[in-house]
C-alpha cells in the first residue's frame, strides 16, 4: 500500500485499539489479584468494579471497534486497489469515536460508572457514560458507510466480477454490525439516556434485557469475523497454500452474519420476561450458527494440510510437523484453532439450557469468553498486526522471534488463566465478585484455582507488553530504509471469476435478516407494549 | 374487481418468488464443493441436527424447559403486594400439597434469610426483586434464575441430596454484590415437616 494517507488512517485506529488493550491488561491482572483475596490491602469493591467496568468496556468495545475499523480500511484500500473514499469523513468517524471513548472513560475511571460493560438497568450511570458509548458506535457507523460506498463503487466499476473475498467478508461484517448495534442503540437512546437525564422516571428492565440480548450475541461474531477473514485470506498464503474454496468461504460469512442475529435469547435462558417457546426457537438457531464455524475449521485445516504436504510432509499427521511454525500467522492460527476447539465444547454446554442452568453467571462464563474472545480472536488480532505493521510503517518487524514468543506465551497464559476459571464456575463461584465472603466450606476449595489464575494473568501481561514493545520498536526504528511490501491475498484453488449475485452482494441477505429478526424479535419486543408491565425506578450502585 | 386485482397481485408475487427460488436452487447446486468437504458438511449437519433434536425432544416430551412464565409484578411497591408481603414469604404448602417458596431479593440479601426444604420433592420457587437486577444460584444444583425487577421468576426443581447450601446472588447488583447471599437447608424428605403457618394461610393470593 503506497497511499500514505490510508496507512496513517489505519495505523491511528490500530494504535487506539492496542493502547486500550494494554491498559486493560494491567487492570485484568489487578482484578485477578484483588478477587483472590490474598492481598488484603487491595480489597476494595469500589475500585474492583470501576476496574472491571473499564476493563470490559476497553476490551469489548474499544479494542474491537477500533481494530475492526482500522482493519477494514486496510482491507478495502488494498483488496479493491482504490484509496479510502472520503478521507475527511473517515477522520471524522475516528475523532467522533475517540471523543466518545474519552467521554465514557472519565466517569468510568472516576468510579462513577461502575455498571459493567453490560450496564443493565435499573442501575444507572451518569449520562456522559451512555452518550460516550453512543458516540463510539456512531463513529463506527461512519466507517460502515465508507465501507459500503467503496464496496458498491467497486462493483459498479467492475460489473460481473467477483468482489475480492477479503472485501466481501468485511462488507458482511458491516451488514452484521449495523444490525447488531441497532438493539443496544434502541436501548440506550430510548431508555438509558432519558433515564439518566431524568426525562423518564422508570424503565422496563425486561425490555432493556431483551434489546441488549439482540446485540450481545452477534457482537461476538463482529469481533470474530476479522479473525476468520485472516483464516481465509492471509493464512493459506503465509503457509504456502491456497484458499480451499472461495465460494464456500463466502457462504460461511453469509451464514455467520444471517444466523448470528436472530438468536440472542440464549443470553436470557434464565430470565423471566421471555417465554420458553421463544427461548427454544433461539436455542435451535444457536446450534445452527455452529455450522459456518465447522465449515471454516475444515477449510483452514484443509489449506494447512495442503501447505504441509507441498512442503514435503508425509503420513496422516506428518504434514503438521512440516508446517512453517515460525511464521507468526501460521503459528497464531494453530493456537487459535486449539483454543477454539476447547472453547467450542464449552459453548455447547452454554447453549444447552439444561446444562446452562449449572453454570449460568458463574465464573465459568468469563472463563469461557476469555478463552474464545481474548484467546481465539485476539491472538489473530496479534498475528494480523504483525503482518500489517511492516506494510503500514514500511519498516521490517523489530523482532520476529519475539513475536513467536509472544504468541506462545499468550496461548500458555490463556490456558493457565481460563482452566481454573472454568473449574471455579463448576464449583459454584459466581462471576463478577470482588471478594469471597460467603461463610461456607465450599469457598475453601476455590483458593488454589484463584492462585493459578494469578499466574496466568501475569504470563498474559508479560506477553501483552512484548506485543506492544515489538510494534512500537518497529515503528520507531530510525535506521532502516523504507521497505515496500504489499498485502498478499491467498488465491483460491479454483478461481471464481464470476459468482452468482447472491454470493457477491448484501441486498438479498439484508432482506433475509430483516425477515428473521422480525420473526424472532417482533413479538418478544411487542409484548412489552401490550401487556401490563411495571417500570422500575433508577438506582445507583 | 378490487379483490380480483389483489388476488392477481398475490399470484404474481408467488410466481415470481417461485422462479427466483428455483434459480437460486440451480445456482446453489452449481457451487463447487469438494467431495471431502461435502462429507464434512454432512457430518456437521448431522451433529447439529442431533443436538437440536435433543433439546426439542426434551422440551416437548420431557418437559425440560428454561423458566419463562412472563408474569409481571410491581417491584417498586412490593410492600403493597399481598403475595410478597413479609409474613407470606418462605415455604408454604398449598391446598393441593404442592410446596411453594416465595422469596424476595433486595440489596443485599435474600429474604427470608434461611429456609428449610425437603429433599427429593418438587419445589416451586417464586422470586421477585424489590430493587435492581439480581440472579440467584444454589451452587452444584440447577436452581438458577435471573430476578428481573418487574417480573416474577418462577422455577420448579428438586434437590436430590440433603445438606446445607448457600444461595448466592450471581448478577452484579451494586458494590455490595459480594455480600448478597443466604442459606438453605435441604432436609431428608422423611424428617421435614411443613411450616405451621402455611396451613393457616392455606395458599397464595386467595384472601
Ligand atoms: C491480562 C489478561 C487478562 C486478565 C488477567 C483478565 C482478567 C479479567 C477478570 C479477573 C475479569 C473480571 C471477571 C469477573 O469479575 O467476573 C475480567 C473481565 C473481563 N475481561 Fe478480562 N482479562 C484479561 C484480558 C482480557 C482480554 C484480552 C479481553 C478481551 C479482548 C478481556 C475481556 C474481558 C471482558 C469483556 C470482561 C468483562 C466481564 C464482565 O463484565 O463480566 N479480558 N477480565
Ligand atoms: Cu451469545
Ligand atoms: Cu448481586
Amino acid at each position: 500500500m503506497n497511499d500514505a494517507a490510508t496507512r496513517k488512517l489505519a495505523l491511528s485506529h490500530l494504535w487506539v485499539a492496542f493502547i486500550a488493550f494494554i491498559l486493560a491488561c494491567f487492570m485484568g491482572v489487578y482484578q485477578v489479584l484483588e478477587r483472590s483475596g490474598f492481598i488484603s490491602a487491595l480489597d476494595s469493591p469500589s475500585v474492583y468494579f470501576a476496574s472491571v467496568s473499564t476493563h470490559g468496556v476497553l476490551m469489548a468495545f474499544v479494542l474491537t471497534i477500533f481494530f475492526i475499523m482500522g482493519f477494514g480500511y486496510t482491507i478495502a484500500a488494498s483488496s479493491l486497489k482504490q484509496p479510502v473514499w472520503n478521507m475527511p469523513l473517515a477522520w471524522g468517524g475516528f475523532w467522533l469515536a475517540l471523543t466518545g471513548v474519552i467521554m465514557a472513560a472519565i466517569p468510568l475511571l472516576a468510579g462513577k460508572a461502575s455498571v459493567l460493560y453490560t450496564f443493565y438497568p435499573p442501575i444507572v450511570a451518569p449520562a456522559a457514560f451512555y452518550i460516550g458509548a453512543t458516540l463510539l458506535v456512531v463513529g463506527s457507523w461512519v466507517w460502515c458507510v465508507i465501507m459500503l460506498v467503496m464496496f458498491s463503487q467497486w462493483k459498479q466499476a467492475n460489473p460481473g466480477q467477483a468482489v475480492p473475498l477479503a472485501m466481501f467478508a468485511t462488507a458482511m461484517n458491516v451488514l452484521l454490525w449495523l444490525w447488531t448495534s441497532a438493539g443496544v442503540a434502541l436501548e440506550v437512546l430510548f431508555q438509558l439516556i432519558p433515564l439518566s437525564l431524568g426525562w423518564i422516571d422508570t424503565v422496563d428492565a425486561g425490555l432493556s434485557r431483551t434489546l441488549f440480548a439482540w446485540t450481545l450475541h452477534p457482537i461476538v461474531y463482529f469481533w470474530l469475523i476479522p479473525a476468520y477473514t485472516a483464516f481465509y485470506v492471509f493464512v493459506p498464503k503465509q503457509a504456502g497454500s491456497f484458499v480451499f474454496s472461495d465460494e464456500m468461504a463466502r457462504l460461511a460469512f453469509i451464514v455467520l452474519a444471517v444466523f448470528s442475529l436472530p438468536i440472542g435469547f440464549h443470553h436470557l435462558y434464565m430470565d423471566p420476561e421471555q417465554a420458553k417457546g421463544w427461548k427454544l426457537l433461539h436455542g435451535i438457531g444457536t446450534f445452527m450458527v455452529a455450522l459456518p464455524t465447522l465449515v471454516t475449521g475444515f477449510a483452514v485445516i484443509a489449506s494447512l494440510e495442503i501447505a504441509g504436504r507441498l512442503r514435503g510432509g508425509k503420513g496422516l499427521f506428518g504434514w503438521i510437523g512440516s508446517l512453517p511454525w515460525t511464521n507468526s500467522m501460521v503459528l497464531a492460527v494453530i493456537l487459535s484453532l486449539l483454543m477454539l476447539i476447547f472453547g467450542g465444547f464449552g459453548g455447547i454446554v452454554n447453549a444447552s439450557y439444561a446444562m446452562n442452568a449449572m453454570i449460568h453467571n458463574t465464573a465459568w462464563v468469563p472463563g469461557h469468553f476469555h478463552l474464545i474472545f481474548a484467546g481465539t480472536t485476539v491472538i489473530m488480532y496479534f498475528a494480523i498486526a504483525y503482518y500489517l505493521w511492516p506494510i503500514l510503517v514500511k519498516k521490517p518487524l523489530f523482532s520476529s522471534s519475539m513475536a513467536l514468543v509472544q504468541l506462545w506465551t499468550w496461548f500458555i497464559g490463556m490456558s493457565i488463566l481460563t482452566t481454573p476459571w472454568h473449574i471455579l464456575g463448576l464449583l459454584g463461584q459466581p462471576r463478577r465478585v470482588s471478594s469471597v465472603v460467603y461463610n461456607n466450606l465450599l469457598t475453601l476449595s476455590w483458593q488454589p484455582y484463584e492462585l493459578m489464575m494469578i499466574v496466568g494473568g501475569l504470563v498474559l501481561l508479560g506477553s501483552a507488553c512484548l506485543f506492544i514493545y515489538n510494534l512500537a520498536k518497529t515503528q520507531l526504528n530510525p535506521s532502516s530504509e523504507a521497505i515496500d511490501q504489499h498485502i498478499e491475498y491467498a488465491e483460491p484453488i479454483h478461481a471464481a471469476e464470476s459468482v452468482p449475485e447472491w454470493l457477491n452482494d448484501l441486498k438479498l441477505w439484508n432482506k433475509v435478516i430483516a425477515v428473521l429478526m422480525f420473526i424472532s424479535f417482533g413479538y418478544p419486543i411487542l409484548q412489552f407494549f401490550i401487556m401490563d408491565t411495571y417500570g422500575s425506578s433508577p438506582w445507583g450502585f | 374487481m378490487q379483490t380480483e386485482s389483489v388476488k392477481q397481485k398475490c399470484e404474481h408475487f408467488l410466481r415470481d418468488l417461485n422462479t427466483q427460488l428455483h434459480e437460486f436452487y440451480i445456482q446453489f447446486r452449481a457451487i463447487h464443493i469438494d467431495p471431502l468437504e461435502r462429507k464434512w458438511i454432512a457430518v456437521s449437519l448431522l451433529v447439529v441436527g442431533l443436538l437440536v433434536s435433543i433439546i426439542v425432544i426434551d422440551a416437548f416430551f420431557h418437559g425440560i424447559n428454561p423458566p419463562g412464565k412472563v408474569e409481571t409484578v410491581d417491584s417498586d411497591s412490593l410492600h403493597l403486594n399481598k403475595e410478597f408481603a413479609e409474613d407470606n414469604l418462605g415455604v408454604q404448602v398449598d391446598g393441593k400439597g404442592a410446596i411453594i417458596i416465595r422469596m424476595v431479593a433486595g440489596r443485599y440479601s435474600f429474604f427470608p434469610k434461611h429456609i428449610d426444604v425437603p429433599s427429593e420433592t418438587p419445589l416451586t420457587f417464586r422470586w421477585v426483586s424489590m430493587d435492581v437486577l439480581h440472579g440467584v444460584h444454589i451452587p452444584m444444583t440447577n436452581m438458577s434464575t435471573m430476578i428481573v425487577p418487574g417480573y416474577v421468576a418462577e422455577i420448579t426443581t428438586t434437590f436430590p441430596k440433603p445438606g446445607e447450601y448457600p444461595m448466592l446472588c450471581n448478577e452484579y447488583c451494586g458494590l455490595g454484590h459480594n455480600h448478597m447471599w443466604s442459606n438453605i437447608s435441604v432436609i431428608a424428605k422423611e424428617d421435614w415437616t411443613a411450616p405451621v403457618k402455611s396451613l393457616a394461610k392455606g395458599g397464595s393470593n386467595n384472601e
